[in-house]
């Protein structure tokens, strides 16, 4: 079985990912395992005629959701529902997940369908079994915010959040938590709203203290039922942005950088460039040390070498006064341009340029070496052909000159791409080519002045 | 709050399917694991207890079930009678002949329970382990013990009024009454003799399941020579003409199942040909039956009629069953001895008539196009340059064109088929439950399931599904007016064979054997089928025939080497000493 709340939950809001990821489980699935185990299991007895024509019905649906025929889907979907009386206590009882999922993703699109068929189709499937009332509720609310059924969808998640029925286990406990944090998203959406209206109003206006009154209120409902969630290891991203945002509203700096802080830096939260994202921001905002910044942002490099990011890193790596700093921002600067995406990134290839001249004008020649040895095979067909020399001429003068730049300081200035930008005769370049070529002849890397 | 006072309750809980109940301050039952409260209230059911002076909530709910929630006092074979009258009856509907349903099929039934022991004789089997004092209340009326003709007997009321249990007295009679000693133990079941039905095991007697139900109406359509071939009785079942799946919820409302009776009466998969014609066998041999009406030359199950229909239901020329007969009498497999069912016999065994009939023209399609994925062709080829030149005259038959007009066909009914058992429904409006503590939790599914299909089936594509076909021998039709399907019935073999002399020859001179060797070891298979090892078009026309018999491809390929056996009998002694398989056919 494919996930299909992941597909049902794609359209809804952006926010979804953020827990799919932890519901789901960190474990990989095999969905081929399982019936190779099945018929493994029963060895030469035969299958019942009963589970064999509802496998193939599975099929079918799966098939007719894949080419997005709706109504034959429901069709398969009448019988389907038989499995929910299935004599093999085993499939009896998964039988209500998978047609939930199935049965959701088919109201969701087909055109005969309205959120009131919706509606009772969840509360009808909610209320089967106990093992799948949270998961519904929370998806169902999730559809209803899609349909922008904002006050449904709250009064969806305070009858989940209430629902005590059987024996407290831990999934459940996070399930709880997670509604309880989507309540909350939707009461910082509210709070947002206020927030906008009362910069909106003058502090004098009579209806001022009222406002902000209820800004206040909401902000205090929010954090609680936020704060439970993210406190748990997971990626939580929307959560802990509103609730950070609401903290700096009210000049909680200690209490938003202590979330942040232990939502980047706690090791059991699985590894998020966004969390360091965050607290960079954050830290930022705050006129932080540029060492504490650094140090944020060194785990970020590490993560997602080629985030836009990178780039304001080796501007702080450069300004530092520790020589190490300055030789790892030679190496950001190079992981940059390792990525396909940023090759037309002419802020990176003007930082290079500069910085190369500037890294072996300072006589730290073997810096640059070490960075390129291993580039060196590849670069050059990567970055450095004439097709690109040409494209980039065409495209974008600026760059191809920057890139030439490169190209000479790495490769000499036998190279094709510094040569070919040579050639071209460019009346306001030309001062400028002019100067690039002496540079070349005196730092590039391949003619060692010795 | 007591839970101990909360044991008497032991129905499942709606929500949770726990047992497990305590009792609320009004006196309502409330489950423990989720909290469900029930309409249920906590009744006082044995004042001897009442010490308990905690008892709060006294007798307001519902009544101990009385008995007529119980149901009737039935037998497990007074199920299997219900079932088989349904089945008579049903085929009685699809043309058979009234003498089935009343004579035939009631002699072998009763002669079934006799030789069965549980009825028609002096001891039977029910009163083992229980009170033979009921039966010797009974004896007066055993008179009917001594009625031994059975086969002669035709005035019994059997089966006429529609419900057995009245009409039939004797049989009811000789059951002793013991509800009352069986409704105090905990392994239940609806039936009087359900569970220990279930665990009977007695050497020598063929105990009634539900794939038996199915050899007794085929054994009563042999015996009158029906037109109804084993593959076309099951066939009607899967389209559901004969009831079988699911049978039981037709009977009376007072006759309740649950518990072992689930075993016995609820089946999950569709009949299997192999299956049903071994327990004919098995069946006939146990009920002693003596040999059978005979099989001629003017019935249906004669290989020369069976060939021409489905000759006519592939769509290949008729001139092909003059070859069919050929055949059939070089092989002797036309002859009376050998078709007709002879249970007495030493090595009792009937013939497979309709797969036999299908092996005999593969065989012949064999011959004629050697089906080696070339001379077919080449064939064809010939063909359609003389169809070409000659329009006005009879066609000749083109194997191409047939292959490719069958592989449609054929693919979209294998298709819709697929789809048909994908969707079909195997649940009874009444469910089956083990136990009286699971009846409420199974009947809250099935009302669950059937809001879900009434919500969903608004959803369906509203052009509705062709409904149920109407039953047939056929399932293709190639005489109507669709134009796309060219009718090769009147096409010509002309083009494939030749004359010489006052005979005609086949123009191809070669044959391979389907199988070289016979298996001669204890498995049961007489050779195997590996779909690999054959030319396509042989694959192509063993899926299309076992598609139209819904049998196993293996069991067509068995049932053609068993015939080119019998067909070249001297050769396969010769080849014993040659191991070259090639062989010359002429006519």
């Amino acid at each position: 079985m494919s996930d299909f709340s992941e597909e049902l939950k794609g359209p809804v809001t952006d926010d979804e990912q953020v827990e799919t990821s932890v519901l789901s489980g960190a474990g990989m699935h095999f969905p081929w395992l399982q019936t190779y185990i099945e018929t493994v299991a029963i060895g030469g007895k035969r299958k019942k005629d009963f589970a064999q024509t509802t496998s193939a019905c599975l099929s079918f649906i799966q098939e007719a959701l894949l080419k997005h025929q709706w109504q034959q889907a429901a069709g398969y979907m009448y019988s389907y529902f038989q499995t929910l009386e299935d004599s093999d206590s085993y499939k009896r009882q998964a039988a209500p997940e998978i047609i939930w999922k199935l049965g959701s993703e088919i109201l969701f699109y087909h055109p005969k369908s309205n959120v009131e068929t919706f509606n009772t189709f969840a509360d009808r499937m909610k209320n089967i079994g106990i093992m799948n009332y949270l998961k519904i509720s929370l998806q169902h609310a999730l559809y209803l915010l899609h349909h922008g059924m904002l006050e449904d969808a709250k009064r969806n998640l305070s009858e989940a959040e209430t629902w005590r029925h059987g024996e407290k286990t831990s999934s459940r406990e996070i399930l709880i938590n997670v509604i309880q944090a989507y309540k909350g998203l939707l009461q910082y959406y509210t709070w947002s709203k206020k927030k906008t209206e009362l910069s909106k109003l003058d502090k004098d206006d009579y209806a001022y203290s009222a406002v902000a009154q209820d800004v206040f209120n909401h902000s205090w409902k929010t954090s609680v039922n936020i704060s439970a969630l993210i406190k748990i290891p997971g990626v939580w991203d929307p959560f802990v942005k509103s609730y950070v945002e609401m903290l700096e509203f009210y000049g909680d700096r200690d209490g938003a950088q202590e979330v942040l802080t232990n939502y980047a830096y706690d090791e059991k939260f699985p590894s998020n460039p966004n969390a360091h994202i965050y607290l960079y921001n954050f830290l930022k905002r705050q006129k932080a040390p540029r060492s504490k910044l650094i140090s944020v942002l060194k785990i970020l490099y590490q993560i997602v070498p080629s985030h836009k990011l990178m780039l304001e890193f080796h501007t702080l790596l450069r300004k530092s006064e520790k020589e190490e700093h300055h030789k790892l921002g030679l190496e950001v600067l190079f992981g940059v341009l390792d990525f396909a995406g940023c090759t037309k990134n002419i802020t990176a290839w003007k930082y290079l340029a500069k910085y190369l001249k500037k890294i072996l004008m300072g006589n730290h020649l073997v810096w640059v070496q070490e960075e390129w040895n291993s580039r060196k095979n590849w670069w050059p067909s990567f970055h450095f052909s004439y097709f690109w020399a040409k494209s980039d001429w065409k495209e974008d003068t600026a760059l191809s000159c920057e890139k030439a730049f490169v190209a000479g300081l790495l490769l000499g200035k036998g190279c094709r791409y510094f040569r070919y930008i040579l050639k071209q005769d460019h009346q306001i370049l030309g001062k400028k080519i002019k100067r690039m070529k002496r540079s070349v002849k005196k730092y590039s890397i391949v003619n060692p002045r010795l | 709050m007591d839970l101990e006072e909360a044991e008497e309750f032991k129905e499942r809980c709606t929500q949770c399917e726990a047992v497990s109940w305590g009792l609320t301050d009004e006196g309502k039952y409330y489950c423990t694991s989720c909290h469900n409260v029930t309409e249920r209230s906590k009744e006082v059911i044995n004042t001897d207890v009442i010490p308990h002076a905690q008892i709060k909530a006294l007798n307001r709910g519902l009544k101990r079930k009385n008995n007529s929630e119980k149901g009737w006092d039935w037998y497990v074979c007074e199920g299997f009678q219900y079932i088989l009258y349904q089945q008579a009856e049903a085929l009685k509907n699809l043309g058979v002949g009234p003498e089935l349903k009343n004579d035939v099929l009631h002699n072998f039934w009763k002669r079934y329970l006799q030789k069965s022991k549980q009825a028609y004789c002096k001891n039977p089997v029910h009163t083992t382990g229980r009170k033979p004092t009921v039966l010797e209340d009974n004896l007066s009326h055993s008179d009917w013990a001594s009625e031994p003709e059975l086969l002669s007997d035709v005035n019994s009321p059997f089966l006429e009024s529609g419900m057995e249990s009245q009409s039939d007295v004797h049989t009811r009679k000789s059951f002793p009454i013991s509800k009352a000693s069986q409704s105090e133990t905990s392994v239940c079941s609806g039936s009087l003799d359900g569970v220990e039905y279930s665990q009977r095991k007695e050497k020598g007697i063929v105990k009634m399941t539900m794939p038996q139900t199915l050899a007794f109406c085929y054994l009563s359509l042999l015996w009158q020579r029906e037109a109804i071939t084993l593959s076309d009785l099951l066939r009607f079942v899967e389209e559901d003409h004969i009831p079988y799946i699911n049978a039981f919820q037709h009977f009376p409302e007072q006759m309740k199942l649950y518990g072992r009776d689930r075993g016995i009466f609820g089946t999950e998969s569709w009949p299997n040909y192999d299956d049903i014609y071994k327990k004919t066998i098995e069946v006939a041999t146990f009920l002693d039956l003596p040999r059978f009406p005979e099989i001629t030359e003017d019935c249906y199950l004669h290989p020369n009629i069976l060939c021409m229909k489905y000759l006519m239901e592939v769509n290949l020329p008729d001139e092909m069953h003059s070859l069919t007969c050929h055949v059939v009498k070089m092989t002797g497999m036309g002859e009376v001895d050998f078709l007709t069912f002879d249970p007495i016999a030493k090595m009792a065994k009937t013939v497979k008539y309709d797969v036999q009939a299908v092996a005999i023209i593969v065989v012949v399609l064999k011959l004629l196009f050697l089906l080696d994925d070339n001379l077919e062709w080449s064939l064809s080829n010939l063909a359609e340059k003389h169809n070409e030149k000659n329009k006005k005259d009879k066609p000749w038959f083109d194997f191409r064109k047939w292959y490719q007009i069958m592989k449609k066909a054929f693919d979209e009914k294998k298709q819709n088929w697929e789809e048909a058992r994908a969707k079909y429904l195997w649940k009874s409006e009444k469910p089956l439950y083990y136990s009286y503590v699971d009846k409420p939790v199974a009947y809250k599914k099935r009302e669950m399931v059937v809001n879900l299909q009434k919500q969903f089936s608004t959803l369906v594509d509203s052009t509705p599904t062709a409904g149920k076909k109407s039953p047939s021998s056929f399932q293709f039709n190639w005489t109507g007016e669709d134009t796309e399907r060219t009718c090769f019935h009147g096409h010509s073999l002309q083009g494939v064979l030749k004359e010489k002399g006052q005979s005609l020859l086949t123009k191809n001179s070669l044959y391979w054997l389907s199988t070289q060797k016979f298996c001669r070891c204890y498995c049961t298979h007489v050779t195997t089928y590996e779909e690999s090892n054959y030319s396509l078009s042989y694959q192509f026309i063993l899926n299309l025939f076992s598609f139209l018999l819904r049998i196993k491809t293996s069991l067509l390929h068995e049932e053609v080497s068993l015939v080119e056996k019998e067909l070249f009998k001297k050769k396969y002694s010769v080849t014993k000493k040659k191991s070259k398989s090639k062989k010359v056919r002429r006519y």
